[in-house]
């Protein structure tokens, strides 16, 4: 008898490609939130995959926190023709502007916690009721707890004692008035699997995942790129270095690492010596202990 | 070789761990972490500068694996976490799951998804009630394999003596334990880290192999059902576009058997029989597939079949029926399961309302003993019921096919999953 098994890129695969279809079996109106970076375009390869041929069915949905690194926008754009979806776009700068998110002032302010007031406003406005997101378990600790299917109260908030259990691959999407869900299809990957990933299937990242030049700063550890939102203050000398990003968020508050990985055999072989997580470099979660988890209980990503 | 054929030979190994703090779990996972380099050093800073802010001699491995600020401050584990590593052999998932008597519940998810059971005795202690509990439990949720570690040898100067004593009171109660096929014992030390990553020189007695080892190579290829072919129908693929017309695929993951190009299928429940005409992963056309793959399949003949139908084959059909009975643990802390009570059934892609006809049994999960009497579930409670479904389920028992004979009962008003359930 032939051998029926899958390696551990094949049953991840067959995990994430079953909960997209679970969402769009079981929601009216699900979005699949598409920020450029490396974990929601591996979302959406797997997406187009479940579907086949027909299109995905669902739009996708940016949070601009307006502070983007200009590859990051432009690699969206084409990759949106190329899956030929809707983009909705919702920007912090409107939520700002209305006056329903208000700046964070100093040299460390960043627009990363706004992001969740933005998101929020989006979901209610295009009536969404789930969210697909390309969280992973492996990324933070108060990840390691989330659901597949995260159930979010009326006020969009993450409570983590009132979680579903979550047993076998039955998942749950009952909700009440006014809630809704994110959904988690890459829950039990990791860093290495969505670089393997991306190796074996031949998929096309933004060039500042791989090493270039770029002009940056060292601030509190990390190091960060020099563009019109980061600029140096006056006891900061900028450098030039050879880095690459290893998670793309808000330009503000997304270090970079020094390194040569030009190519994805060399970020596999990069990632597989790091000492330091990929979140390592992220201001973001190094502003308390329980950052991450605050930021999900306002309604994070 | 090159690296790229390594990482592609990889399999997968999902784990549950259940014990207390006091075991040394989570030292031991700690252990495993650390001696396969899976600990990053931005981690260890940030437990270090917790356990110096708590007070803690040394640095608290437990800290790792407590995530949530809540559970920080209490110093417990409230829910199932998930944690990842690999080696060049394989990748682990683990389900670390708190083992307090409270916790039956989230023991019973971890091990949901398990392929086995790893069960931590003190060698000092023995097995105690806890151990036969675990047991139970990973036996009741069929995991297959289960790995005794027999932690803290070295407190007991690593004398063969404390093994052999808990070998012996394992195979008393082992003969009980219906599902599990292979049970493995080793004798180790998480804190010194004899045999979890490296064999120990300090037991030249013991001729097994360290834990990892056994992680990396116990055989799990043949506990996914390859014979009862099941696909239950989870969406229905119409591109509406110019270039497929017509398409109308079948997209689903196999919960059981494997589907070839050319088998005659029957779909229930409308009895109409068909030929898989094509097998897609993605937009690329397969032979076969095979559980748990997820395609689309394409029949000869266009028969109408919609989520939560089930496509098998003629020869080798599931039971069919409205009357149930199964095993379940219930969930809710705020609502009791009661005789006659309606609730809603998610099985395989199928819902359904479910009514209870008859409360069975419950079992007593540290004697092992079933209590008849008692007819309200709470919380953590475990036993035997029978219900009626609003329409036919198409179902195995579940020791012959996890994916087709487990449940869930939901809540109709505040749709809270109530309970699990493994069909008999």
């Amino acid at each position: 008898m032939r051998n029926y098994n899958l390696n551990h890129l094949q049953q991840i695969e067959a995990e994430a490609i079953y909960v997209l279809r679970e969402t769009a079996a079981q929601f009216e109106r699900p979005g699949l939130l598409f920020s450029g970076g490396k974990d929601s375009i591996i979302m959406a390869h797997l997406a187009s995959k479940a579907f086949a041929p027909a299109k995905i069915p669902f739009p996708f949905v940016h949070v601009d926190t307006g502070h983007n690194f200009e590859e990051t926008i432009k690699f969206r754009d084409k990759f949106v023709e190329s899956y030929g979806v809707q983009l909705i776009v919702g920007k912090v700068q409107e939520s700002i502007d209305r006056g329903t998110a208000t700046e964070e002032t100093g040299a460390n302010a960043s627009r990363n916690a706004l992001q969740s007031v933005t998101l929020l406003e989006t979901i209610d406005r295009e009536n969404f009721d789930a969210c697909l997101g390309g969280g992973r378990r492996d990324e933070e600790k108060a990840r390691a707890k989330e659901r597949f299917f995260s159930h979010r109260d009326a006020f969009g908030q993450w409570d983590p004692k009132n979680q579903r259990p979550e047993l076998w691959n039955l998942f749950n999407g009952g909700k009440g008035q006014g809630e809704n869900f994110r959904v988690f299809p890459l829950s039990n990957w990791t860093e290495m699997d969505v670089w393997q990933y991306a190796k074996i299937e031949n998929i096309e990242l933004p060039n500042i995942y791989f090493a270039h030049e770029r002009e940056v700063i060292e601030r509190n550890g990390s190091l960060l790129a020099v563009t019109d939102f980061v600029t140096p203050t006056e006891n900061e000398d900028i450098l030039k270095q050879t880095v690459r990003f290893r998670t793309i968020g808000d330009a503000t508050c997304t270090g970079a690492v020094v390194s040569d990985a030009q190519n994805i055999d060399d970020v596999i072989a990069e990632v597989a010596a790091s000492r330091i997580t990929e979140r390592g470099a992220r201001a973001d979660d190094r502003r308390s202990e329980a950052a991450m988890e605050d930021r999900k209980k306002q309604g994070y990503f | 070789m090159s690296k790229e054929k390594d990482y592609l030979k990889m399999d997968m190994l999902r784990f549950t761990t259940a014990g207390s703090v006091d075991d040394g779990k989570s030292t031991l996972i700690g252990r495993l972490f650390h001696d396969t380099k899976s600990i990053f050093e931005d981690q260890l800073e940030a437990i270090e500068k917790s356990s110096r802010s708590r007070g803690d001699e040394n640095i608290n491995l437990a800290l790792l694996t407590d995530g949530l600020r809540a559970e920080r401050e209490q110093g417990i584990t409230i829910d199932v976490a998930y944690r990842y590593f690999a080696t060049p052999k394989r990748k682990f998932i683990i389900a670390d799951t708190p083992g307090h008597i409270q916790y039956t519940r989230n023991m019973v998810t971890g091990a949901s998804t398990a392929n086995l059971a790893l069960i931590l005795v003190d060698a000092r202690n023995g097995v105690v009630e806890q151990t036969r509990r675990h047991s139970f439990i990973a036996d009741l949720l069929g995991i297959k394999h289960i790995a005794v570690c027999i932690n803290k040898m070295d407190l007991v100067d690593y004398q063969e003596d404390a093994y052999e004593k808990v070998l012996r009171q394992f195979s008393d109660f082992a003969s009980r334990l219906e599902n599990v096929s292979e049970l493995t014992f080793i004798p180790l030390s998480a804190l010194q880290g004899d045999n979890v990553v490296d064999r120990s020189e300090n037991m030249p007695w013991y001729k097994g192999p360290p834990l990892l080892y056994h992680l990396e190579n116990v055989y799990v290829g043949s506990d996914a059902n390859h014979v009862d072919s099941r696909f239950p129908v989870q969406w229905v693929i119409r591109p509406h576009s110019d270039k497929y017309h017509d398409f109308r695929g079948f997209a689903g993951r196999v919960a059981g058997g494997v589907f070839k190009v050319g088998d005659e299928i029957r779909a229930l429940p409308s009895g109409f029989s068909s030929r898989i005409s094509k097998i897609f992963m993605g937009d690329k056309g397969i032979d076969e597939a095979f559980s748990p793959q997820s395609v689309t399949i394409q029949l000869e003949d266009e028969i109408d079949i919609s989520r939560g139908d089930m496509l098998v084959k003629p020869n080798n059909q599931p039971k069919v029926s409205q009357d149930l009975d199964a095993r379940i643990c219930w969930f809710s802390g705020s609502k009791k399961l009661i005789k006659g009570g309606k609730y809603l059934i998610k099985h395989t892609t199928k819902s359904a309302q479910a009514m209870i006809s008859e409360i069975c049994y419950k079992v007593d999960v540290n004697t092992l003993r079933k209590n008849e009497g008692d007819q309200e579930f709470g919380m953590n409670d475990i036993g035997r019921i029978k219900f009626r479904t609003s329409e036919p389920l198409f179902f195995d028992t579940y020791r012959r096919n996890r994916n087709t004979g487990s449940f869930i009962l939901i809540d109709p008003f505040t749709h809270q999953t109530l309970a699990a359930g493994m069909l008999r």
